[in-house]
């Protein structure tokens, strides 16, 4: 009951026609139940515009980070380098960092280099602050797949290309799918870095916009809510469906270090 | 000649693998690291943007001689420590009742992790929302239950609570699965051993859960305290900035103020450097003390 009342609350208050979003009472369906709120999100608000800024800075997100994670991830685990470790360990350094560490030069950086409001600027500080965690995910991945398989290829005449390719990575599958739904969710529900780096309104990701609704004199809690709702269904139901997989990844690769 | 050709390829493919993620990261985070560093060192703030110059180590002095940066230092310890309690505590009780064979066990496992997998600032503003005086729900229900009506967010640790209780709802799913895979992986046969020993189920755990969930453990709590200390989201958004007054901050939104709102740049990333500091000092310490543990039981 404590893990979902607020989840409730949520969706009870989205369906208040809009006299009664002040109302003191505890029902969960509200008396004359209405949609009002989600015509109006969509009707009155920029909340179409939101849903696709964040959709194709989180989609650009995912693929930078799947991409490079995949293949770093792969080096650190089967390769033996000079600075393996050092950098290995320089990775787990950054979730240290504050953020106001990375995000006071990153705000200077991207005013100079003409990148502050624009999709490319979030763009690299999404993918960047995600890396550090989703290389280390694919590493500990990765470690478990045993090395057999991919000398046996070897054996075969595959070069180490065409086995990481063909042979490691479908294997790797589910920690793919893992590091892509974290990389989503990091841009999908980022607030600070876009609260610094975004002044166009035309711009807004969805986190900004709600928070909107929220902080505004006279508070929107029914147009909040159904915002809530209709951002968080989507993940919630794709969390849920790999968390399978995102509980034996978490724990294998706390238990290998 | 075979081999040689061999551990080329290797090393061109090592190089191939890695470099962009190194790039990347090295760009967006190793540079600003040391950008940061100069800042620190600087007079950089809203009248001097451009024509900063470094000026030594003043900014940190500053901030150390800072009453209100010790009283959030002090704030922000406290609310690490409640929370990693909570977490831990509400997370491995739930793991411990999940491992039992009990009907409907994924059900109450999927439901559980929800919060887990709700973005995090939609949950910060809704709690926001339930902790509102008049008509939040919090207040509703303490008010027919108990007759009670709590100032949340209008007082220093009433807003402080809610901050606290929003954290813990959003974090104790982390420590439940890490726990759950934990126990998962400790096998039967030790509680049966210690069952024809005569050991009470205290005695189990003691000897047999806890150290062995340990070493699964540690990493998650190291990662649950630095997620934890810096965690900017909750109080920021809770305590919309920092209400009432500028009192409900742990040390990272109250830099991200400094920088932000008053534009005390080269202050603010002294301060950060602090923060860092202080967290790389006390990560290690925790890993090389946990080690040390693990050497003594064998």
């Amino acid at each position: 009951m404590f893990a979902i009342y607020p989840i409730l609350c949520v969706f009870s208050i989205s369906l208040r026609p809009g006299d009664k979003l002040l109302s003191k009472s505890l029902a969960l369906i509200p008396e004359n139940a209405t949609l009002i709120s989600y015509y109006r999100l969509f009707a009155e608000e920029p909340f179409l515009r939101w849903m696709m800024n964040s959709t194709i800075i989180s989609l650009a997100v995912t693929l930078v980070g799947v991409g490079l994670a995949a293949t770093a991830g792969y080096s650190f685990s089967r390769h033996k380098f000079k600075g393996r470790e050092a950098s290995l360990l320089g990775i787990i350094t950054t979730q240290m960092f504050p953020v106001t560490m990375l995000l006071l030069p990153m705000f200077i950086m991207l005013i100079k280099l003409g990148l502050y409001d624009s999709y490319i600027g979030l763009i690299i500080a999404y993918s960047a602050t995600a890396l550090p965690f989703t290389v280390w995910q694919m590493k500990g991945y990765y470690d478990t797949i045993p090395y057999s398989l991919e000398e046996a290829a070897m054996i075969d005449g595959a070069g180490p290309i065409y086995s990481f390719w063909r042979i490691v990575l479908p294997l790797a599958l589910p920690a793919l799918a893992i590091t892509a739904l974290f990389s989503f969710m990091s841009a999908w529900s980022e607030y600070l870095v876009a609260a610094v780096l975004l002044q166009d309104q035309n711009l807004y990701t969805l986190p900004i916009g709600l928070k909107q609704f929220t902080s505004n004199m006279e508070v929107a809690w029914g147009l909040y809510s159904a915002a809530a709702l209709l951002v968080s269904v989507p993940v919630v139901v794709l969390f849920l469906f790999l968390s399978r997989w995102l509980i034996s990844g978490l724990t294998l690769g706390s238990v290998k270090g | 000649m075979k081999s040689g050709d061999k551990s080329n390829q290797n090393r061109r493919l090592v190089i191939l693998y890695t470099a962009p993620a190194m790039i990347v990261m090295a760009l967006v985070v190793l540079y600003p690291f040391l950008y940061n560093t100069v800042i620190s060192l600087s007079n950089m703030n809203l009248t001097h943007f451009r024509d900063w110059q470094v000026k030594g180590l003043s900014n940190f002095s500053a901030v150390l001689m800072d009453r209100t940066f010790w009283y959030f230092f002090f704030k922000t310890c406290l609310w690490t420590g409640l929370n990693l309690i909570f977490h831990v505590g509400i997370g491995v009780s739930l793991a411990l009742i999940l491992n039992k064979d009990i009907k409907g066990k994924s059900f109450y496992r999927t439901l559980l992790i929800l919060p887990w997998a709700v973005p995090q600032y939609i949950t910060a503003l809704t709690w926001r929302g339930m902790f509102n005086a008049e008509y939040g729900t919090i207040n509703l229900l303490l008010e027919k239950i108990a007759g009670i009506h709590i100032a949340w967010l209008s007082s220093e640790w009433g807003a402080f609570s809610a901050c606290l209780i929003t954290n813990i709802w959003l974090g104790f799913p982390f420590m439940m699965i890490v726990a759950l895979g934990g126990l998962q992986s400790i096998s039967d046969s030790y509680y049966e051993a210690a069952e024809i020993e005569g050991a009470n189920a205290w005695q189990k755990f003691r000897g047999i859960t806890v150290p062995l969930l340990k070493p699964v453990m540690v990493p998650a709590i190291i990662l649950g305290v630095i997620w934890t200390f810096n965690n900017f989201n909750v109080v920021w958004l809770v305590s919309n900035g920092g209400e009432p007054s500028d009192t409900t901050h742990i040390l990272v939104s109250w830099v991200y103020k400094a920088a932000f709102t008053y534009f005390r740049l080269s202050y603010a990333a002294a301060f950060s450097m602090i923060i860092f500091a202080f967290l790389f000092v006390f990560s290690w310490r925790f890993i090389k003390y946990s080690r040390a543990a693990e050497n003594i039981y064998g």
